[in-house]
């Protein structure tokens, strides 16, 4: 562990703030270190990232278009906006193509009040959807002993495809197709409770954003997931290595 | 004079969206009365393929007014699915919970919207005839409604969490038990509601003489009866079983468990409007249109298992020789409810387990079927659900209040326009009083066709070839 190159250090600009940086952070990682809020939702510490949601959009000075502040790193004199008019514009738009995009009724969701694209769209000031909604047909998996996947619900952030493989080791969770017809599918698209990779070990229900997994039997507003596994875990296995 | 038709649309001051048309022979007399739920919003195809453990919920947003009670229906359903016996106490606070329901849609039917009739009179300007006018003129019994309105929202509330949709009724019981400070306020605030109940029946008792002629034309026609009774044949809105009365207050059928409800009830369909006719099969239609809801209830019963109920429940059948038939009675039934409601409320909650946190029991889906029975303050309330093996529902069934009494409502409505109006002038007073006869059943149509909306009225009227010659709106 020892034996690595030492980090260099940068410095830069987070919304006029001067903060510095390890050359191997992201712009998420160091906004979060200065206590500095960008939105996200496929992001999770201690998964690998994939920049899959654009909710981290921020604005980087000289760079062309927006950049997803999850996936991009520092640089020396970087000036970084996080905070704008059109950035809040563009996050609601995404958050509300989410909502359009598949069923969201929250007053019936299982995760009710703990969701992390309901809390969102609250802090964010989403009040409406200027989308047209597409109500999808999307059926609902309950042939998992314990655990369900409502596909109307979910966004696929890959959260579950990422903690599956990366952490439990199993890769039972992988995404199949594309736009509109894309769906989470666990083993090769067959039923949960028929797949054999599946340890049942829940992780992928407890990193799940949204109410598209939870745990069977819960009521509505009643599943909120516990997350405190993850740095652990992840912990556990970096020091192995 | 050809012949004409006359539409009230929407009915106000009830739950949901209707409108009345009244059919005029030649001579202008009223041939033929239809009431017509306009709006439809098909729940029972919009749970199809959700885990079957959502429907409490689900279900409780069918109505805004009354979800306490669908959410109770819901969950017997469920609990029957799952194949478990909940928890004593869990069954304990559903019933309270059941019975706050019931005194605070009461509170609501009687105070705000029948109060004004009662109160101001049917033939009172319009503009003043609501809450508003009572409070305005008899500040005491507005007053009263308000309180006892109150009273049993907040003890949904404290047992609930939130007021309207709670989602602490759970398949299998409820998710938290009940605190001892939350008892202790309930019990604490008991005696001034059952003052209330008492003063307002014993009001109501000293006026119904003034309404001789409602009374004689509401809807009182004979029907079947029919409602849950307990063990004992007592007043019962959570549990029990099924029975039905004849007009001279014989029993017909009775110990009819909830599951069988199909072999008895059946349901008839009509171009003219969303909502469906029950009937009791064995009899037939129309010999099987029977009524539900309070009247229902205290008709069915030998009797209330709570001292002052009790009494008034005695007091109250010396109406008529057989069963009460008239449905303006609806109202006193409902007083009787309240306090029976209250009395209730007080001894569930003076049982020494009444805090035991046993309250849930767990398990998966067992059964492919379940129906769920419950005594809403409007009537039985009925819910049947299929599941398929993972628990997702396949199939689902709601019969409601309001679909039980749909026939009878339309004879009401015939028989009080018969009697009131005349010819092809329409007076807002005689208007009033077919929506009046319609309001004695406190129909919630947002849940009889799971559909949604507010309610005003507008009458037409239509020459027998259907051409509009009048209409009238308030
Ligand atoms: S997953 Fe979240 S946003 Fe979607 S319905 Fe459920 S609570 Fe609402
Ligand atoms: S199931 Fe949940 S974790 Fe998986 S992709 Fe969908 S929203 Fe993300
Ligand atoms: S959090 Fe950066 S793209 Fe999702």
């Amino acid at each position: 562990m020892s034996a690595k190159a030492p980090v260099r250090v940068k410095t830069l600009t987070i919304d006029g703030r001067e903060v510095g940086a390890r050359e191997d952070q992201t712009i998420l990682e160091v906004a979060t270190e200065n206590g500095i809020f960008i939105p996200t939702l496929c992001d999770l510490p201690g998964l690998s990232t994939v920049g899959a949601c654009r909710l981290c959009l921020v604005e980087v000075k000289g760079a062309r278009g927006l950049l997803p502040a999850c996936v991009t790193r520092v640089a020396e004199g970087m000036e970084v906006a996080v905070n704008s008019e059109r950035l809040d514009r563009y996050r609601r738009g995404i958050l509300e193509l989410l909502f359009a995009e598949r069923n969201h009724v929250c007053s019936v969701c299982v995760v009710n009040g703990h969701c992390d694209l309901q809390s969102l769209a609250l802090r964010l000031g989403m009040t409406h959807v200027h989308f047209p909604y597409q109500y999808p047909r999307l059926p609902v998996d309950a042939s998992h002993e314990r655990f369900v996947v409502d596909h109307n619900r979910c966004i696929l952030c890959a959260r579950c495809v990422r903690v599956c493989d990366e952490i439990e080791g199993a890769h039972t969770w992988d995404i199949m197709s594309r736009g509109v017809d894309c769906r989470v599918i666990t083993d090769l698209a067959q039923p949960w409770g028929k797949s054999e990779s599946c340890t049942g070990c829940g992780k992928c229900v407890q990193v799940c954003p949204t109410g598209a997994l939870s745990e069977k039997g819960k009521s509505v507003a009643e599943m909120s997931k516990r997350r405190q596994f993850l740095p652990y875990l992840t912990l556990m296995r970096e020091g192995r290595r | 004079m050809p012949r004409q038709k006359i539409v009230i649309d929407p009915v106000t001051r009830i739950e949901g969206h209707s409108k009345i048309s009244l059919h005029l022979d030649e001579k202008g007399r009223v041939e033929e009365a239809y009431f017509h739920v306009t709006q439809f919003r098909g729940f029972e195809k919009f749970c199809e393929g959700r885990p079957f453990y959502e429907m409490p919920s689900l279900m409780a947003r069918i109505c805004g007014i009354c979800p306490v009670s669908h959410l109770v229906a819901s969950a017997k359903a469920c609990d029957a699915i799952l194949a478990v016996r909940i928890p004593e106490n869990a069954a304990r606070l559903r019933r309270i919970l059941n019975l706050a329901q019931l005194v605070q849609s009461h509170a609501l039917s009687f105070f705000y919207l029948s109060s004004p009739d009662l109160l101001l009179g049917m033939d009172s300007d319009p503009a003043k005839r609501n809450i508003f006018g009572v409070a305005e003129k008899f500040p005491a019994i507005a007053k009263d409604g308000v309180r006892l309105r109150q009273f049993g929202q907040q003890i949904i509330e404290w047992l609930a969490g939130k007021r309207i949709h709670p989602a602490w009724v759970v398949p299998g019981g409820v998710t938290e038990p009940l605190s001892a400070a939350n008892r202790d306020r309930i019990l604490e605030a008991i005696p001034e509601a059952l003052g209330i109940a008492q003063r307002t029946l014993d009001w109501f008792k000293s006026e119904m003489e003034r309404f001789r002629e409602e009374i004689r034309t509401f809807a009182n026609a004979p029907t079947l009866f029919m409602g849950l009774v307990g063990p004992n044949g007592n007043l019962e809105h959570y549990d029990g079983k099924l029975r039905f009365l004849d007009a001279g207050g014989h029993i017909v059928q009775d110990g009819v468990d909830g599951a069988d409800y199909a072999n008895y009830i059946a349901e008839m369909a009509h171009p003219w409007t969303y909502l469906k006719t029950s009937f009791y099969k064995p009899l037939g239609y129309p010999e099987g249109v029977y009524r539900v809801g309070p009247l229902a209830r205290l008709n069915i019963v030998d009797g209330c298992d709570t001292p002052r109920a009790s009494q008034e429940w005695a007091e109250f059948r010396e109406l008529d020789r057989g069963a009460v038939l008239s449905s303006f009675h609806y109202h006193y039934a409902r007083l009787v409810e309240i306090a029976f409601g209250l009395e209730k409320i007080e001894q569930l909650l003076n049982a020494p387990d009444i805090l035991d946190t046993n309250v849930r029991a767990i398990a998966n889906a067992n059964n492919s079927e379940g129906v769920g029975v419950a005594e809403a303050p409007r009537g039985t309330l009925i819910h049947h659900y299929k599941v398929d093996r993972d628990g997702l529902i396949t199939w689902a069934n709601l019969i409601i209040a309001t679909g039980h009494n749909h026939a009878a409502m339309n004879r009401g409505v015939l028989q009080v326009a018969r009697h009131f109006v005349r010819g092809n002038k329409l007076t807002e007073g005689m208007l009033n009083r077919v929506e009046a006869v319609i309001r004695t059943f406190d129909p919630c149509l947002s849940c009889s066709t799971h559909a949604d909306g507010r309610l005003a009225l507008e009458v037409q009227l239509r020459s027998h070839d259907g051409e509009l010659l009048d209409t009238q709106r308030n």
